[in-house]
């Protein structure tokens, strides 16, 4: 599986949502994606890529394009 | 003086002067803003006769009782920027405040959170065990206190379990296996006071007897909520941390004072066991005749403030708990601030605090 389907499948199976609802994407636009489903996603992501995220790039994670702007840093590794 | 600005201070550096600045400014910044957006806020600031124009200080400005968020829907924010709505914890009957949260403030309780705890178990995320049930973060739309307790302490978690099940019963398999897992690595506890002695010590030190032990010398336990059971089953601070070694080896332990009404806010206990307010809020001890400020070392009631509330008007409040200064800037483990104890809630203040709160039924 590619980085940027491994990204997909967490946001989708985290938020029970389609493919086509991801770009633009941002925290709180959906009722899944709350602070609870925050936390949620992270993990599916942490699991996804075998990574372990800093608390300040949990917060910045504000929307699906960050969060691949953020997973693409050296330390963890994911290119898109 | 933007939020961000104070974020960027390392949160226990600042000296009285500076701080007293720091607070001045961004306090009567969000006063004339909640002036500007809240009616009420605004009609009771007009009934007392506050004129914005005096304030030198922020120790200056009024404070609303805390009280008041259950009997007003206070908000500065249209309602459709409401993200999410926070409910105090309270004994069944007893009516809840209510919180209501934009996008941008509930950000900025997490981030401060963040930077205030990392001050004490660094940023690195550890293992974490939450002593407290799943069911509790379950109801998302209307969160509990007690649901933002352990959602906003999660973000230090990389790996978390919940020590008790919907029954408040430990769940021994599970913390056995999660603690072979993770092994020689420093783990976070979470949980609020009672929980953790009623239901976590309690039956650990059942199963001691047994011959059922668990390590957790490499933990360090986060915990809050109130004594106020403790006390009437005359368990000290002291006593807490003293069978807590003896019954696990659990010894980094650190209490935190907070509140629904300021979350993000919160004060911890640091290793000389005493609380800390940081750069992004204070507390005020206020003599209960006159309201006047109390010196040093002098109970009094607690008024608490915070640079982070903007979608709601409580950045000056007057709890019901009774606390004393015990200095400023000068605490012997080096953070610069007020540091101060709690000494428990006003005679005849309704029960609060999601320690207490669970407590009563006990």
């Amino acid at each position: 599986m590619s980085n940027l389907e491994k990204y997909n499948k967490a946001f989708m199976e985290t938020f029970e949502i389609g493919e086509d609802q991801l770009n633009g994407l941002k925290y709180q636009d959906i009722e899944a994606w709350d602070s609870v489903g925050h936390m949620g996603l992270i993990s599916a992501l942490e699991d996804a890529f075998d990574i372990m995220m800093d608390t300040d790039d949990i917060i910045d994670l504000n929307s699906y394009e960050k969060g691949k702007e953020l997973l693409s840093k050296k330390e963890y590794g994911g290119k898109f | 003086m933007t939020f961000d600005d104070i974020l960027a201070i390392p949160p226990y550096s600042l000296n009285e002067v500076e701080k007293d600045k720091l607070l001045t400014e961004r306090l009567l910044d969000l006063t004339h803003h909640h002036l500007g957006s809240c009616t009420e806020y605004k009609r009771m600031l007009d009934a007392t006769g506050f004129m914005i124009g005096d304030v030198q200080s922020y120790k200056d400005l009024l404070f609303l009782p805390v009280r008041l968020f259950k009997e007003l829907e206070l908000k500065s924010v249209p309602q459709e920027d409401v993200v999410k709505t926070m409910t105090s914890s309270g004994t069944t009957g007893q009516a809840v405040s209510k919180i209501y949260l934009d996008k941008t403030t509930s950000s900025n309780q997490q981030k401060t959170m963040v930077k205030i705890v990392s001050d004490f178990t660094g940023s690195s995320r550890m293992p974490m065990i939450i002593i407290d049930c799943p069911s509790v973060v379950k109801n998302r739309a209307m969160f509990s206190a007690r649901g933002a307790g352990i959602l906003g302490f999660s973000i230090f978690g990389a790996k978390k379990i919940y020590a008790l099940d919907d029954n408040m019963k430990l769940d021994v398999a599970a913390l056995r296996e999660f603690l072979e897992k993770f092994k020689g690595q420093r783990i976070m506890l979470f949980g609020f006071t009672f929980m953790i002695w009623q239901h976590f010590y309690k039956e650990l030190l059942r199963l001691k007897e047994e011959g059922i032990t668990f390590d957790l010398s490499n933990g360090i336990l986060i915990h809050g909520g109130g004594w106020k059971k403790l006390i009437s089953e005359a368990v000290s601070h002291d006593e807490f941390h003293k069978r807590m070694q003896e019954a696990c080896g659990l010894h980094d332990i650190h209490e935190y004072y907070g509140m629904v009404e300021q979350t993000g806010c919160i004060y911890m206990e640091c290793e000389c066991g005493h609380l800390h307010a940081s750069n992004f809020s204070d507390v005020i001890i206020r003599r209960p005749l006159d309201f006047s400020e109390a010196a040093i070392g002098e109970d009094g009631i607690i008024q608490v403030v915070s640079t982070i509330p903007e979608s709601y008007p409580g950045h000056s409040l007057l709890t019901e708990d009774e606390g004393t200064v015990l200095g400023i800037d000068d605490c012997p483990c080096g953070r610069k601030g007020k540091y101060f104890k709690i000494n428990g809630r006003l005679k005849n203040a309704e029960i609060r605090g999601c320690s207490d709160t669970y407590a009563a039924k006990f």
